[in-house]
């Protein structure tokens, strides 16, 4: 594309990021359309997105970097941060704190030696809270990478751990 | 119409809108965040909850937003039901959750809508003992304080910022109850509309950054009605003095003009006012002089021992003042002090605005425009504030759809969302890139003799008995039929031109085209360039060119000089060669320039917030001004000092200069309504300028004297400096302060409107002196195309909110964002001369000697031949406009370049 030549703010993107890019944007009349994808693309290839590339995707997509921060700051699937390796959203809505969920985030912190939202020293994992996910017969829950945990206790914590 | 029961009563109301506007505009307090009168309901804070019930029977009824729900026939609504009330009081305990109660350390304690809401509710004890969020602010530039603490998220200032300003570096970052709304990362607001931010936001996370450098509380304040004199277009406002200096200025509400909103210029352009370069004191031959008596005993001198004396008079200062020159000089003696071309595109615009036959629209009517095509001007650099209106314009293809889909216009998110973001028409035709490409359905680039060609080709696809341009390229001639079958489709068309290009054949064209569309509610404007730009010219007098030849021929030797920088209106070499054949120059002006420098007898002139005046906008609208504290030290009204040198007494009353101004000058006969505003006011009691709760009266000149001075007396207005005095008989649009019980915010003016957003109670100020009549013949000057001559640019001043204009560039605040002192060149161009962004360049006058070593900056826009400066700026002063110059790559080291950096 002639774009990519002519603005550097993309230089930030490889260009197999911008080649999926811009093969979400064919499906749409609207660049700004793609925000959301592109955001996701960009942190499937690194990780997290971080400032450089958030302008980086701005540019690319013709928007103003704080209409897409402001996307990118909505969604909690969206880092902003660097994460670990593995991320552990732990369900906070109403009937997994009713069954416990606290005591299994301060479980988590404690093995981690982590705070909420921080990465741990081995940048293996982050805990992250997250809204329900759907698995209330089975409160309390979290996502672990990409695996639903179920019925968690601090023993299954451990285990899946591993430590 | 619509009967509705409110508590008990029954009300005859509007159908067509809101529960919440209905209430407001009957008077009633109900407490809001989310909504504004100007930018409709989106239903986001939950404050402004009542009871409907569900018919004459129902006893519980239930909770609804009144911002939410249309008016309907035989509504039964309560406000003051306990449930009501509780939700109410309850919904604002947790909106102030987070809120950190600072308000005495707080520049929006004291007018605070925050505030109002939180007593109006009740809610008066804290029970929430959590800890609270907090932020990090950011550094928003030199116009705006940001403190996201205070934030109750009703995101009214993104909804004003992105949405009805077209703003994007503002936003909502964050989600659920933690929402932030600030920039991506710190740095100036881009919008030049950002200043309303403060006024839009209903507690104090953005604030007025000069203001917190000399900071007043609102009942604190001083203040009278005002006109912004940064442009023509005549916004009101309020400006507040404390302590003998001018501390702020914000919107005052008109009807008809500026509605809410002022642009930054307008509200962060007074700190001229204060500035270092104010002459406070008279001068002969550059001697400062303490006594006004000995300054007017010479000015008298001067007149008397004159052969003859010419009068130079200003587009910047009033009427009033004009007038008051052109009686002392003589009508044959009076020159207007316009640059020459300025001066012939002014007098056919008034030609137009009288005989033309085509509306000249006042900024409401200009956003109910449905097709708008704007011909050689960048509106949001020559009038910023018509920019937003036309923004607001554009809104009405998706208001008509609403209708049709049975959506209420004031439903802001529901229109906002509808499909395919459906727009009214914007053409823009203009030199290069104009802050409104954005929203436009199509733009053209060109110089101004090919603007007005596209302008004439337009008029010509529109009705044919017009005169054509030959040689116009496909390219123009699809686009001119595209533009005109879109203005042909539409109800209220608009045509926008102005004095930006200096180019006559712009504005012909523009009235060509106007007048050949055939709807009846087509509307023509035009932008001038300063603020009483139209008064003066209405006025009539002679040229500027005439006046140096007056001097040249030696048949006048005495040369009086009125609020006019000459040097901004002429070349160097005439005007210092004027200056210096007169045998004597007096000049009264507020602020040293080149020409003051010059002047033998310097008298200090009062700007607009420390005198009366009229000032007549570009609508043709007469509106008038009020000093908001008296002049300091020897400077008075300009009017004044040229009346004490007359011998008729009756002379030194301004309301006199006014009624004589209607009577003698036949274009301002209607003048004469607002001449008599004083008497009446004095017939009552006149009008405090100070709020009843002002402090420290007694004691804020004890550092100079312990006892209690007297107020200075105003004679001249139906103003008093003063707390003491009624505001009760005075019509709202003479009120200095916006205030009513409850209600200590600016959006206290619910209360002096007819209605919501309508016009003030007892009338908006000023009087329309203009109306069209008549119809011109068709013009078929048709310039030829410009072509550019190989080693020849032209010089293409290119006007900017921030900087051009002469006033408020003296501001500190403006000053910090004035455009790089660059020149422009487009690519090709550039390639040529070898020179990049940043590169020196030397600039040669084709003609003349002058040379000057600047930045070069690309423009992609900018047509080739041309070289863009920024107008107005002192380092192009020795440049002449449109006139040819040669350019060189100048060599990097030998430079010595201005001192801004790239």
């Amino acid at each position: 594309m002639k774009m990519q030549n002519k603005n550097p703010r993309i230089e930030g993107l490889s260009p197999t990021e911008i080649q999926e890019i811009n093969a979400e944007m064919s499906h749409y009349e609207d660049k700004t359309a793609v925000s959301i994808e592109a955001l996701k693309i960009v942190q499937k290839h690194r990780g997290w997105v971080s400032d450089d590339c958030l302008v980086a995707v701005a540019g690319f997509l013709d928007m103003a970097p704080a209409q897409l921060e402001g996307i990118a700051t909505f969604y909690n699937l969206i880092y902003r941060r660097p994460v670990g390796k593995t991320v552990i959203h732990y369900c906070n809505s109403v009937t997994c704190w009713m069954m416990g969920s606290e005591q299994i985030r301060e479980h988590l912190c404690r093995r981690l030696n982590v705070a909420l939202g921080e990465m741990s020293e081995d940048g293996e994992y982050t805990i992250l809270p997250i809204v329900c996910l759907g698995a209330c017969d089975h409160a309390p829950v979290a996502m672990v990478g990409d695996e639903l945990k179920l019925d968690l206790t601090e023993n299954a914590v451990n285990e899946f751990l591993g430590r | 119409m619509a009967r509705i029961e409110i508590d008990g009563r029954f009300y005859d109301v509007q159908d067509n809108t809101n529960v919440l506007s209905t209430c407001l505009s009957l008077g009633m307090d109900l407490p809001y965040f989310c909504w504004h009168p100007a930018m409709g309901s989106v239903g986001a804070c939950r404050q402004c909850a009542v009871i409907q019930y569900k018919d004459a029977e129902d006893t519980r009824g239930r909770l609804v937003m009144a911002c939410m729900t249309p008016v309907m026939n035989d509504m039964r609504l309560s406000i003051s039901s306990e449930q009501a009330r509780r939700f109410r009081s309850d919904n604002i305990e947790l909106l102030m959750t987070n809120h950190p109660h600072d308000c005495p350390v707080c520049e929006e304690g004291g007018e605070c809508h925050l505030q109002d809401m939180t007593v109006m509710t009740g809610h008066t004890f804290r029970r929430y003992r959590g800890s609270k969020r907090t932020h990090n602010n950011q550094n928003l530039g030199p116009f705006i304080n940001h403190e996201m603490n205070r934030c109750i998220a009703c995101y009214r200032c993104v909804r004003f910022y992105n949405d009805y300003a077209g703003g994007h570096d503002l936003q909502v970052l964050g989600v659920h109850n933690n929402v932030y709304f600030g920039r991506f990362e710190d740095g100036t607001l881009e919008n030049e509309f950002s200043g309303n931010l403060v006024e839009v936001c209903p507690t104090g996370v953005f604030t007025d950054k000069t203001f917190s450098a000399h900071y007043a509380r609102k009942w604190d304040l001083q203040t009278a009605p005002s006109i912004c004199v940064h442009c023509g277009l005549g916004c009101n406002t309020a400006p507040g003095e404390r302590y003998g200096e001018l501390r702020r200025i914000i919107n005052r509400y008109h009807g008809a003009v500026n509605g809410y909103f002022l642009c930054d210029r307008g509200r962060f352009g007074y700190g001229f006012v204060n500035s270092s370069k104010r002459i406070l004191k008279p001068r002969i031959d550059n001697q400062p002089i303490i006594a006004i008596e000995t300054a007017e005993s010479h000015f008298r001198k001067l007149l008397n021992a004159a052969k003859s004396t010419i009068g130079i008079g200003s587009p910047r200062a009033s009427l009033e003042a004009n007038f008051a020159l052109r009686e002392l000089v003589g009508e044959e003696n009076f020159f207007l002090g316009l640059n020459d071309t300025e001066h012939t595109l002014l007098n056919t615009i008034i030609d137009l605005m009288r005989h033309g036959g085509i509306h000249s629209p006042s900024l409401r009517e200009i956003e109910q425009a449905d097709a708008v095509l704007i011909l050689g001007e960048d509106v949001t650099h020559s009038a910023p504030r018509l920019a937003l209106s036309i923004r607001q314009a554009l809104r009405n293809a998706s208001f008509a759809m609403a209708q049709t889909m049975h959506i209420p216009l004031w439903q802001d998110a529901a229109i906002r969302q509808l499909r395919g973001n459906v727009q009214s028409p914007l053409f823009i035709a203009s030199i290069c890139a104009t802050r409104l490409d954005d929203v436009a359905t199509n733009t053209y680039h060109g110089s101004p003799e090919n603007v007005a060609r596209l302008g004439f080709a337009i008029a010509h696809c529109l009705d044919d008995s017009t005169p054509a341009p030959f040689a116009l390229s496909t390219s123009e001639q699809s686009l001119a039929s595209s533009i005109a079958s879109r203005l042909k489709q539409a109800k209220r068309p608009l045509v926008v031109s102005g004095t930006s290009c200096s180019c006559l054949a712009v504005i012909q064209a523009a009235y060509n085209i106007a007048k050949a569309i055939p709807s009846k509610d087509k509307q023509l404007t035009f932008t001038v360039p300063e603020c009483n730009s139209v008064g003066l010219t209405i006025m009539g007098g002679k040229r500027l060119q005439q006046a140096f030849e007056r001097i040249d021929n030696g048949l006048t030797d005495n040369v009086i000089i009125l609020e006019n920088d000459l040097y901004r209106r002429a070349s160097h070499k005439a005007v210092d060669l004027f200056l210096e054949t007169a045998a004597h120059v007096s000049v009264i002006d507020s602020l040293e320039n080149k020409t003051t420098e010059k002047a033998q007898l310097l008298l200090p002139a009062a700007t607009f917030a420390e005198s009366e005046g009229t000032l007549v906008n570009n609508e043709g609208r007469a509106q008038r001004y009020f000093p908001v504290y008296p002049a300091t030290e020897a400077a008075r009204g300009s009017w004044q000092w040229l009346t004490s040198v007359m011998e008729d007494p009756h002379w030194q009353h301004h309301d006199a200069l006014t009624s004589a101004c209607a009577t003698t000058l036949p274009g301002l006969a209607t003048l004469i309504q607002s001449a008599s505003v004083t008497e009446d006011a004095i017939a009552g009691s006149k009008i405090p300028r100070q709020p009843h709760r002002y402090s420290g009266r007694t004691a804020m000149h004890a550092n100079i004297k312990v006892s209690e001075p007297g107020p200075a007396h105003d004679l001249e207005t139906p103003f008093a400096f003063s707390m003491e005095g009624a505001t009760t008989h005075a019509p709202p649009a003479l009120l200095p302060v916006i205030w009513a019980p409850g209600w200590n915010s600016n959006q206290a003016i619910n209360k002096f409107q007819e209605e919501i957003s309508g016009h003030l109670r007892d009338g908006d100020t000023g009087i329309r002196l203009i109306e069209a009549s008549g119809e011109l013949p068709w013009f078929d000057d048709i310039p030829t195309a410009f072509e550019p001559e190989p080693g020849l640019w032209r010089i293409t001043p290119l006007p900017n909110i921030f900087g051009s204009e002469e006033l408020s560039q003296q501001s500190p605040s403006i000053r910090e964002r004035q455009p790089l002192v660059c020149i422009l060149l487009n690519p090709m161009d550039a390639e040529t001369l070898a020179v990049g962004t940043g590169d020196p360049i030397e600039i040669r006058e084709f003609a003349g000697a002058t040379t000057l070593t600047i930045h070069a900056q690309i423009e992609h826009t900018l047509p080739r031949g041309l070289v863009g400066v920024t107008t107005g700026l002192p380092e192009f002063q020795s440049l002449q406009a449109w006139t040819q110059i040669t350019l060189k790559k100048a060599n990097p080291e030998l430079q010595d370049l201005s001192e801004v950096p790239l």
